[in-house]
């Protein structure tokens, strides 16, 4: 069908966004794979020199490294858990006949809108702060000893907030496929007998399963690289606790400004990211038929 | 009888759904209602919810701190300028991805989505030396074109999944007629792809406006957009919480509003063509 | 097509046209109570120098460290005058990031700023960066509750009677805990107070030849002390305090004694945002009988960095802002009790200021008893208080700090934090070249 001709014009207007993308990723990446490689102190001009492998060793053998690796995993595993099981409830219930469908809709889609950042600091300081937070204030109401959420149960705190200005995305995708199924189907289900139950997982699952696919790849795409969130509310600690890859990196470049050991971690989440992506694509690619 | 049932069970359901979004809510309204109070009503304990002094003295007292005009302009310039220049590059991609594909075109756009899975952090220190280089720190220019390489690949991939709906028969035939390939483009698909534009732009305002990192980390005082103007609230000395909330809903209420009134456009551009 | 892209092209390109006519200065600040203040009384400054216009960047300590940091080390150039505190400035001139401050005017008077302040900020003679504010740490605490409580505060206790007195004057069901300190994971932040505490147990970071100290008993001591007092005596959710969220608890009336920035003073005593305005009394930070007390010195400057093109009108500006003139500014704007204290001798003579300010005696004294050149009790490689004056200590105290600030959230033992900080800073000194 397609002519040599608009192939060829295909490739020419895919071009530019190509090149910009291959630019945006490779200049920057050699840069850093070649900081790697060196010992780079932002707060020492003068002292570069090529050190080898030197900052891999140091970073792969910190102990805050492997911490790092298990909040990240578990950050991008609890928050994508929730919102999927949240979001496959909620978008049940909102496909649902009731009285101000619109309004509530509304309601429950504006956590999306919200600043990472602000969202980071009215969870932390006006609801989560276990003397002046409103939790506390409700838990000393109930005449309970009101959690301190950061020190206490710092990842799950995050995965909270993380999961609060998620849900809605994942909620309106759901329910948006919810909508397209075929009531007929599940009439005639129900006629069978089947219980709703049934009805879920046989029919309503399957159909979702695209849906799911898309939360799943986008969300995975953002939570990787949750930072304000963590830079905000507890800068990784206490301890490792809540430090993710991202800020791992961030902390040796930014904090300590070594630019060396912050590339040799920039290069080693790459490579992870990389490994993810490619399990990613590839039940992408079974599920989304491109 | 079934009436009846029919009728609690709407009663029921209504109870359940708005009970569930004011709690998903919650956090929002009251960053809203603090911002009203004053700073020793802000951390009133038991708190107060409509039974306070309302004032508006945190409003005053960030706008006399910050120029919000400048911040919330460069906000909407930022988050604007990279959409479009990121529309400009995306569509003829998208376009013959979806209308001339061919065997790595998969491959390529699963490519674009993973270059957004790369720690921003790993490629400071670098971009920030070509900007020093280029003259582009602290410009609106210089986070234009960051946020349009963040943000491309969603673009392509929204574009892409909007362009596969459009029937490839309708092309054939502008193509019948004579159309050139700008014709093709400029008369016969745009007009089909508006909605889709229309939703990827607003997901990309959206995206852009609540970018935090390269737009702190690049930026001053010229280009500094709202990140930056909360970021002067996020904790300074003695009570808070009302002028962090008077300024958190400031920087919230703009894109908030806009996501509201366009929220169907929206909902269409956030489903990225998983359901038909 | 093309034409539409130049089209965008040129819009891009306007709203990049901002370009000064005049001298703009781009501040990057902390956004700390007396800086804004700064920022709100500049308009008496440009009114005296119409040629000059402000452009403020104030941002939260860490943000604004991060940002500034990059910038003069990469030669970004974006800033014209800097605040950086006294850690930075002896290991920025030393790399020849600052410029030395020689235009500050006949009638600025370095003479007359408090000599322990002025000398970490001079390296050979000349000064690199002008105070702005200057702090030590000292006790504040709530005279009421001590006379509930039949205790009296000595002007120097030792860390036993705070100890006892914080656990006595604790009463967790009414929300009165007896000691707010630091738990917020930082080198300015946790570890600013707890080196600076070590520093009264006789502990210290490094020994002469750059080993890690923290499997030292006195070490153990410190923070077993620490972990015990907030433990039985401490308010919930410490972990995350740092200065801010400690000055909220002491103005909202929850702590019975706070020891922290001299600074805190004038906004705990400040009837506009204290509860307990008229109930504060202060002391010297607490001691072991050793000869060093826990306090620290630290000074919020304002500097120039060397690439800037605008020096003399940067230069101005910090004289004005730093002068005696502004002090009176202040003064007369907003109350002697606003001004910026801690760096002018001159100020402490003022019989004004003394009487409207009931803790400019016990500032004045902490300062003057903190000394950067000799910190601890046994000798040391490096000078500071409650940091190190090397360029990795940010990282290595940050870390250290996250360990001890774990122990507090009771993820850790006093022991476990120790080790992993005794290694961590092993490595990184070891990676650093320090340890051979």
């Amino acid at each position: 069908m397609a002519t040599a001709h608009s192939r060829a014009a295909a490739r020419l207007t895919m071009a530019p966004a190509v090149v910009l993308l291959l630019g945006w990723m490779l200049i920057p990446l050699a840069m850093t794979l070649y900081f790697s490689f060196l010992r780079y102190n932002l707060l020492m001009p003068g002292s570069e020199e090529w050190i080898g492998t030197l900052n891999y060793e140091y970073f792969l053998t910190d102990p805050a490294f492997f911490a790092a690796l298990g909040n990240t995993l578990a950050l991008v595993g609890g928050v994508l858990a929730l919102t999927l099981c949240g979001g496959i409830l909620l978008a049940l219930l909102l496909d649902q006949p009731f009285w101000g469908r619109g309004i509530v809709r509304l309601l429950v889609i504006a956590p999306f809108f919200v600043m990472p950042t602000v969202s980071a600091l009215v969870w932390k300081n006006m609801l989560m702060n276990p003397v002046n937070g409103l939790f506390a204030s409700l838990a000393r109401a109930l005449g309970l000893q009101p959690i301190d959420f950061l020190g206490e149960v710092p990842l799950s705190s995050i995965v909270m907030i993380v999961t609060w200005q998620w849900l809605p995305f994942a909620t309106l995708i759901l329910l948006t496929a919810l909508q397209s199924l075929d009531r007929e189907r599940l009439e005639a289900a129900e006629m069978d007998g089947a219980g709703a139950l049934d009805r879920f997982i046989h029919i309503i699952l399957p159909h979702l399963a695209r849906a799911i696919t898309v939360v799943t790849l986008i969300q995975t795409i953002f939570l990787l690289s949750v930072f304000a969130e963590i830079l905000v509310t507890t800068n990784g600690g206490p301890g490792t606790a809540t430090t993710n890859i991202t800020y791992l990196v961030y902390a040796l470049s930014l904090l300590q400004f070594d630019v060396g050991g912050g590339s040799a971690g920039g290069i080693v989440a790459v490579v992870l990211a990389n490994i993810v992506a490619v399990f990613l694509m590839r039940m992408i690619g079974r599920n989304l038929d491109l | 009888m079934a009436r009846a049932t029919t009728a609690s069970r709407k009663l029921g359901l209504t109870l359940l759904a708005w009970t569930i979004g004011i709690v998903i809510f919650f956090p929002i309204l009251w960053t809203a209602l603090t911002s009203f109070k004053t700073e020793a009503e802000a951390i009133a304990s038991p708190p107060s919810f409509i039974a306070f002094q309302w004032t508006l003295e945190n409003y005053a007292e960030v706008q006399s701190r910050s120029d919000y005009a400048l911040h919330f302009m460069n906000s909407v310039i930022i988050s604007l300028g990279s959409t479009l220049v990121g529309l400009l590059i995306a569509v003829p991609a998208a376009w013959s991805m979806a209308f001339v594909p061919s065997r790595r075109t998969k491959d390529v756009l699963m490519w674009m989505l993973s270059t957004k899975m790369l720690p921003p952090v790993g490629v400071l220190i670098p971009i920030y030396l070509l900007f020093r280089d280029t003259g582009l720190l602290d410009s609106r220019t210089g986070l234009v074109i960051v946020l349009t390489l963040i943000n491309l690949p969603i673009i392509v991939w929204m574009l892409f999944t909007y362009f596969r709906e459009i029937p490839g028969e309708i092309l054939e035939a502008a193509r019948m007629d004579g159309a050139g390939l700008k014709a093709e483009i400029l008369y016969v698909l745009l007009p089909m792809a508006v909605p889709g534009i229309a939703s990827t732009l607003l997901l990309n305002v959206i995206l852009a406006w609540n970018e935090a990192f390269w737009t702190l980390s690049l930026s001053a005082s010229q280009s500094a957009p709202l990140t930056a103007f909360i970021a002067s609230y996020s904790s300074p000395e003695g009570l808070f919480y009302a002028k962090l909330s008077a300024a958190s809903t400031m920087a919230v209420a703009p894109i908030l509003v806009l996501g509201w009134f366009s929220q169907k456009q929206l909902v269409r551009g956030l489903t990225f063509g998983a359901v038909k | 097509m093309k034409c539409g892209l130049s089209l965008i092209g040129a819009a891009v390109a306007a709203f990049l046209g901002a370009s000064a006519q005049a001298e703009t200065l781009s501040i990057a600040t902390v956004n700390n109570g007396d800086m804004i203040r700064m920022q709100k009384l500049a308009g008496h400054f440009t009114k005296a120098h119409p040629d000059i216009t402000l452009n403020w960047v104030t941002l939260e300590e860490n943000v604004l460290r991060q940002r500034v940091t990059t910038d003069i080390a990469t030669k970004g150039g974006q800033y014209d005058i800097l605040t950086i505190g006294t850690y930075e400035v002896p290991i920025w001139s030393k790399q020849k990031w600052l410029m030395p401050l020689d235009k500050l005017g006949s009638n600025y008077d370095a003479d007359d700023l408090l000599p322990s302040i002025r000398s970490g900020l001079t390296i050979d003679g000349t000064l690199y960066a002008a105070p702005f504010y200057g702090e030590s740490s000292m006790i504040m605490y709530r005279k009421d509750l001590f006379e509930k409580a039949g205790l009296t505060m000595p002007e120097a206790p030792t860390w036993t009677f705070i100890a006892d007195a914080a656990r006595k004057l604790t009463d967790k069901k009414a929300e009165v805990y007896g000691i707010c300190l630091r738990g917020k994971a930082g080198w300015g932040e946790n570890m600013a107070f707890l080196s600076a505490m070590a520093n009264s147990f006789g502990a210290r970071w490094f020994d002469m030849s750059w080993k890690p100290q923290f499997n030292t008993d006195a070490w153990k001591k410190t923070l077993t002390t620490y972990l015990g007092l907030m433990k039985d005596a401490g308010p919930p959710g410490a972990s995350s305090n740092g200065f801010n969220e400690n000055l909220a608890l002491f103005q909202t009336g929850k702590c019975g004694m706070w020891i922290d920035a001299t600074v805190a003073a004038s906004f705990v005593s400040d009837p506009a945002q204290s509860k307990v305005a008229d109930k504060v009394g202060y002391a010297l930070a607490p001691d072991n009988g050793l000869g060093k007390r826990s306090n620290w010195l630290w000074a919020w400057t304002l500097a120039i960095p060397a690439s800037s093109k605008k020096a003399e009108a940067a230069q101005s500006f910090i004289a004005w802002a730093t002068s005696k003139d502004y002090l009176d500014l202040v003064a007369r704007e907003e109350g002697w009790a606003h001004v910026p204290p801690g760096t002018r001798s001159s100020l402490y003579a003022n019989a004004d200021y003394r009487a409207s300010a009931p803790f400019a005696d016990l500032t004045l004294k902490s300062i003057q008893a903190a000394d950067p050149t000799r910190p601890t009790v046994e000798e040391v490689p490096y000078t500071g208080v409650q940091f190190v004056a090397i360029p990795e200590f940010q990282g290595i105290g940050t870390a250290v700090g996250q360990a001890f600030s774990a122990a507090l959230a009771g993820q850790m033992t006093a022991d476990q934090a120790l080790q992993s900080a005794q290694a961590l800073t092993t490595r990184e000194m070891t990676k650093a070249g320090y340890i051979k």
